[in-house]
């Protein structure tokens, strides 16, 4: 479990982090989102401890990080956006390296198998005894992966999970932290936003530096669902369209966005505010019997809500 | 602590470093011993003792200009500062694998004094008290260049600025004749390696000397602690 509460950091003049507070439970998996400059890196680095924040305070699993950082981040395991590592050893030396410095699994045979375990679960079986600096940019990233995950840690703070992976390994990547998210606490930090609402259950959206979103993607979804704004495709000509909708209760617009398939036209229609047109839009359409092929539009992609949760803040400062 | 002692040690020998560092210390203990020992005939280690001094103030800059500047520089700090290991730790673990490195290549030493022992009678109350001595400053200058090193990301610039600290305490006793009695003078007269090593190879053994070594090490492990901790409200 993390709770934050408080948090802020500054650099110099710059606010990186104001006065941030949220909490993940154990089984959670949370998403963070933000443009570049936001404060998602910030606030994993103080996370992890590799920060320190000018105020507020952060519990790893009922531990203090600023008072107890040793116990805080024995439960913590990291992946940094950049993989880290030292490149003249070995993949199977750094990682008991990385056991060494965790202070877990002193057993070799106990260790050995947890690696070896671990090795196949990121795909590094095959070059474990190689030396890192010798490896592809993909297979750098598994190891980073892989020493976020020794010892199995209570919370996994994962910065670009799946950067540089090709799409198999992203699939497997993302099974295995739908997996440890069961019974861990994970924070994912993506720009991949189809990767966000895929694995994650809730979002935190940061603006600079300020929490300005806390919710599921569902519920996120709801305030920017705009059911008053469609697009359709319908077969039929513009006209027949034109003539069938005019009619169409509370209609603001119509715009004809051309034939994309062979005998259909695309239109984007518009109501008032507070009204559903889909609803009005299908009827008006089946009693001139055009059928209509689909709706879209009302559902906002995680790409849409993001954007219209960061511009909904901006116009609020104006 | 240990995880990052073992880790540096191996990362030594790994890479040339160690081997470079332990060879062109050899050399220069083999070399001295050839000319003052063995042409002189003589088991009396004082004057080799005495010319390995520089040789260690420009020696421990290469080996500790990569303990700091490279976790800097590969992020791999990040992974250090990250997990349950205390800062002081890890600077501890670092700066004990330097240690190790150099005793075991000040180790030639005790090698020759040995085979000496074998044609002549060695003055082995003395010869410790060159070794100590020796040890003492290796461990007080591998602090003070650890320090260094932990300033920039780079290693050039971290061996640059110990070669510098190296020339400054070399030059120390010659700049303590150039300034006239004062808070200056007073500075590089008690701050002076070199004033504090000789008594070493006279055989003296004096407590103020251990201690002024052992002292300079505390404080620079000190600050490079601190320059670490800085890191992380930076």
């Amino acid at each position: 479990m993390i709770q934050v509460k408080n948090l802020s950091k500054t650099y110099g003049e710059k606010t990186a982090l104001d006065t941030v507070s949220f909490e993940i439970k154990t089984g959670e998996i949370v998403g963070l989102l933000g443009l570049n400059g936001a404060g998602k890196s910030t606030t994993m680095n103080i996370l992890t401890g590799y920060l320190s924040p000018n105020s507020g305070s952060v519990h790893v699993n009922g531990f203090d990080m600023g008072k107890e950082p040793g116990k805080a981040k024995r439960h913590i395991g990291y992946l940094p956006e950049q993989p880290a590592f030292y490149g003249g050893m070995r993949v199977n030396e750094y990682l008991n390296f990385i056991c060494d410095l965790k202070k877990i699994l002193p057993d070799k045979k106990a260790r050995q198998e947890h690696l070896d375990a671990l090795f196949s679960q990121v795909g590094l079986s095959a070059v474990k005894r190689r030396l890192i600096r010798n490896l592809s940019k993909g297979y750098r990233q598994r190891v980073s992966f892989a020493q976020a995950l020794v010892g199995n840690p209570k919370v996994l703070i994962l910065d670009e999970p799946t950067v540089g992976l090709d799409p198999s390994q992203v699939m497997e990547i993302r099974q295995l932290i739908r997996e440890r998210g069961k019974t861990a606490t994970v924070l994912i930090s993506s720009h991949i936003l189809s990767e966000i609402r895929e694995l994650c259950q809730r979002i935190l959206v940061l603006k600079d530096g300020k929490l300005i979103a806390d919710d599921s993607p569902e519920n996120l979804a709801k305030l920017t669902r705009r059911p008053h704004q469609v697009k359709i495709r319908v077969k039929g000509s513009a006209q027949q369209v034109r003539e069938a909708l005019k009619d169409t209760a509370g209609l603001v617009s119509l715009q004809f966005l051309g034939e994309n398939e062979e005998g259909t036209v695309d239109a984007a229609i518009e109501t008032e505010e507070g009204t559903d047109a889909r609803e009005n839009v299908f009827h008006a359409l089946a009693q001139n019997s055009l059928p209509l092929l689909y709706t879209y539009g009302s559902e906002a992609s995680l790409e849409d809500i993001f954007l219209q949760l960061v511009r909904k803040q901006d116009d609020s400062h104006l | 602590m240990t995880a990052i002692f073992k880790r540096e040690i191996s990362a030594y020998f790994h890479s040339a470093l160690g081997f470079v560092f332990c060879a062109a210390l050899y050399f220069f203990t083999g070399y001295y011993f050839l000319t003052y020992n063995i042409y002189n005939a003589t088991a009396d280690f004082s004057s080799l003792f005495t010319l390995l001094f520089p040789v260690v103030l420009f020696m421990v800059p290469i080996l500790t200009m990569r303990l700091m500047s490279e976790d800097k520089q590969s992020k791999t700090d990040q992974v250090l500062l990250t997990s349950p290991v205390s800062p002081f730790s890890i600077v501890l673990g670092k700066y004990l694998s330097a240690l190790c490195v150099f005793l075991l290549a000040i180790l030639m030493t005790l090698v020759l004094a040995v085979v000496t022992e074998v044609f002549a009678r060695v003055d082995w109350p003395l010869f410790i008290g060159h070794f100590l001595g020796l040890t003492l400053l290796g461990a007080a200058l591998i602090a003070v260049c650890m320090f260094l090193s932990s300033l920039t990301e780079s290693q050039v610039i971290a061996a640059l600025l110990g070669f510098t600290a190296s020339l400054f305490l070399f030059i120390m006793d010659a700049l303590t004749a150039m300034v006239s009695k004062g808070f200056l003078y007073n500075l590089f007269y008690y701050l002076s390696f070199s004033k504090r090593y000789q008594p070493f190879t006279y055989g003296i053994l004096d407590l103020s000397n251990v201690l002024f070594f052992v002292s300079i090490a505390a404080f620079f492990l000190f600050l490079t602690t601190l320059t670490l901790e800085k890191r992380r409200w930076s």
